[in-house]
């Protein structure tokens, strides 16, 4: 990955009326990487990148897109730039082709969008009324528009909102793909699930400010938080002898459920192996993972609301 | 067309009336209207109507709901600007309305031998300037106007007493004196007028006032919702 600075955001501040939607927010994107924003809503996700967007004029702080500045070059920001808007709409009216075709003259490159609408499981909707797509297919409409200028930075605003898990899980693979053609990825979500899958660095936000920003690696090895196994035995199961093995710092029984608690790689492995040559009946065995949802809840204080 | 309702109300309707009233008065030369015809009559004033339609109505609500639906904010994130946003939507009505006048006289000349005594050149400008004329108050409740569906109702309210109070559907001369003293600060009665007055062969300067006062609506018009157009 180059680390060249494709957004640079230093001191961020928007307020509606007596709302603080972001307070003070410092961050750069850099070229070639998915860059995730993730919080609850409400936390200034959108105001954040509706002001990189040049959508919205911050009330304190600089923002620069690709070296320009969102406000006063918002037409030539636009033209290099694609935007996937979180509440937005088409006519209803409108068919498929002729909302991409229709987008793809704004510009003044545009890409041949076939193969984008193939990529996007929409080939055949070509001529399908956009009232009367499903929110899936409305949201690939939606890539497909951010997408046929051949942006360099693309802005996903909530990009899974809505969407049955099967279609998030082709979205975030489409994602993916966009990064490996060579663009940058800026998105936002209030799924942990998904910053931790699709990201390359993920800013954690809350209450108008980033708590944390970091490779979802990192965010959670600096939790220190442990593993768990989990696994269910038969009622005589004596559990001391688990505590002695590799890896495991303390064992919970709760009825026939046992959970080993440890750190490190070996952990699961010291735990079956030991349960296999001890010669243990043991069912359902599991790992825990900590995850982003125990980073926000270690740095805010409360669960993620989903 | 993506609005059939629109459609209907600017393509059928007025040639609804047409045949319904032509088929009751039929297009004979009549003393009372000054040696005209009452399709004669009706004409100038139906076009008036299609104007108004156009105008007040259809520009109204699709410019309301395209800020409401959020159309208007995903077309801000590309490079088109505002303006060209508007000229468009302008450009597509005033075609439709031109459209919806042609049909309305060839249906007329057709069936029931419209005459018409004027210069076909100038009708059409008076045409154009009051559909503008129209456009601009439209413009005006669009960005005035919180949703469609206020901008419906605000845009009816408005259209209905014009349509009645003017002469387009109501017979100018029927109305009492002080209805037309307060019709005369609405827009409408000077299209009807200055069409009627074209459509017969009157000059323009015969109808300074009624330019006067379409003139001033547009620029007040496109002055006013320049200042509150909005986004969403």
């Amino acid at each position: 990955m180059q680390d060249e600075t494709i957004v640079q955001v230093e001191h961020l501040r928007k307020v509606y009326g007596p709302v603080v939607a972001v307070d003070d927010v410092s961050f750069e994107v850099r070229k070639g990487e998915i860059f995730g924003m993730v919080g609850p809503n409400g936390a200034g996700k959108t105001t954040t990148i509706e002001c990189i967007e040049g959508l919205r004029e911050p009330d304190r702080g600089r923002v620069e897109v690709l070296g320009l500045d969102p406000q006063r070059d918002e037409y030539a920001l636009s033209e290099r730039i694609g935007v996937q808007l979180q509440e937005s709409a088409l006519h209803d009216r409108i068919k498929v082709w002729e909302a991409l075709d229709l987008f793809a003259a704004f510009y003044s490159r545009s890409i041949d969008w076939g193969p984008l609408l193939e990529q996007l499981g929409l080939a055949e909707k070509r001529g399908a009324l956009f009232g009367k797509l499903s929110g899936d297919q409305k949201q690939g409409l939606f890539i497909a528009l951010s997408l046929v200028n051949d942006p360099e930075l693309v802005f996903l605003d909530e990009l899974t909102t809505g969407l049955d898990p099967r279609a998030r899980h082709a979205m975030w693979d489409l994602v993916r793909g966009i990064r490996d053609r060579g663009k940058t990825v800026f998105l936002t979500t209030h799924f942990m699930e998904e910053a931790e899958r699709l990201r390359d660095r993920v800013a954690i936000m809350d209450d108008g400010n980033i708590v944390a920003l970091d490779s979802p690696e990192n965010l959670i090895r600096s939790l220190g938080a442990e593993t768990r196994v989990v696994f269910t035995v038969e009622e005589s199961f004596e559990r001391e002898w688990l505590t002695g093995l590799t890896g495991v710092e303390r064992v919970e029984r709760i009825g026939e459920r046992v959970v080993a608690y440890g750190r490190g790689s070996e952990l699961v492995g010291s735990v079956v192996s030991g349960l296999t040559s001890n010669g243990v009946d043991f069912h359902d065995l599991r790992t825990e993972q900590p995850n982003l949802e125990d980073v926000f809840l270690a740095l805010t204080g409360r669960e993620m609301e989903t | 067309m993506r609005e059939p309702i629109a459609f209907f109300f600017t393509l059928v309707f007025p040639l609804m009336m047409l045949f319904l009233f032509g088929s009751m008065y039929g297009n004979e030369p009549s003393d009372l209207l000054g040696g005209l015809g009452s399709v004669d009559v009706s004409v100038p004033a139906y076009t008036a109507m299609i104007i108004g339609t156009t105008g007040l109505v259809s520009l109204t609500i699709s410019m309301a709901s395209y800020r409401e639906k959020g159309i208007l904010r995903r077309l801000r994130a590309t490079p088109l600007r505002p303006r060209a946003i508007l000229i468009a939507e302008v450009l597509v009505l005033l075609l439709i309305t031109v459209v919806g006048v042609a049909l309305l006289i060839i249906a007329a000349k057709v069936v029931y031998g419209l005459r018409f005594g004027g210069n076909a050149f100038s009708v059409l400008t008076a045409v154009i300037l009051s559909t503008l004329s129209f456009f601009a108050l439209g413009l005006v409740l669009a960005g005035l106007v919180p949703t469609a569906r206020t901008g419906q109702v605000v845009a009816m309210v408005l259209f209905y007493p014009m349509l009645f109070l003017s002469g387009a559907s109501l017979p100018w001369e029927l109305l009492p004196e002080g209805v037309k003293r307060f019709a005369r600060f609405l827009p409408m009665p000077h299209v009807v007028s200055l069409l009627r007055g074209l459509w017969i062969g009157e000059a323009w300067s015969e109808h300074l006032v009624n330019v006067g006062v379409l003139a001033a609506t547009l620029v007040v018009g496109v002055v006013v919702s320049v200042i509150t157009f909005r986004w969403e």
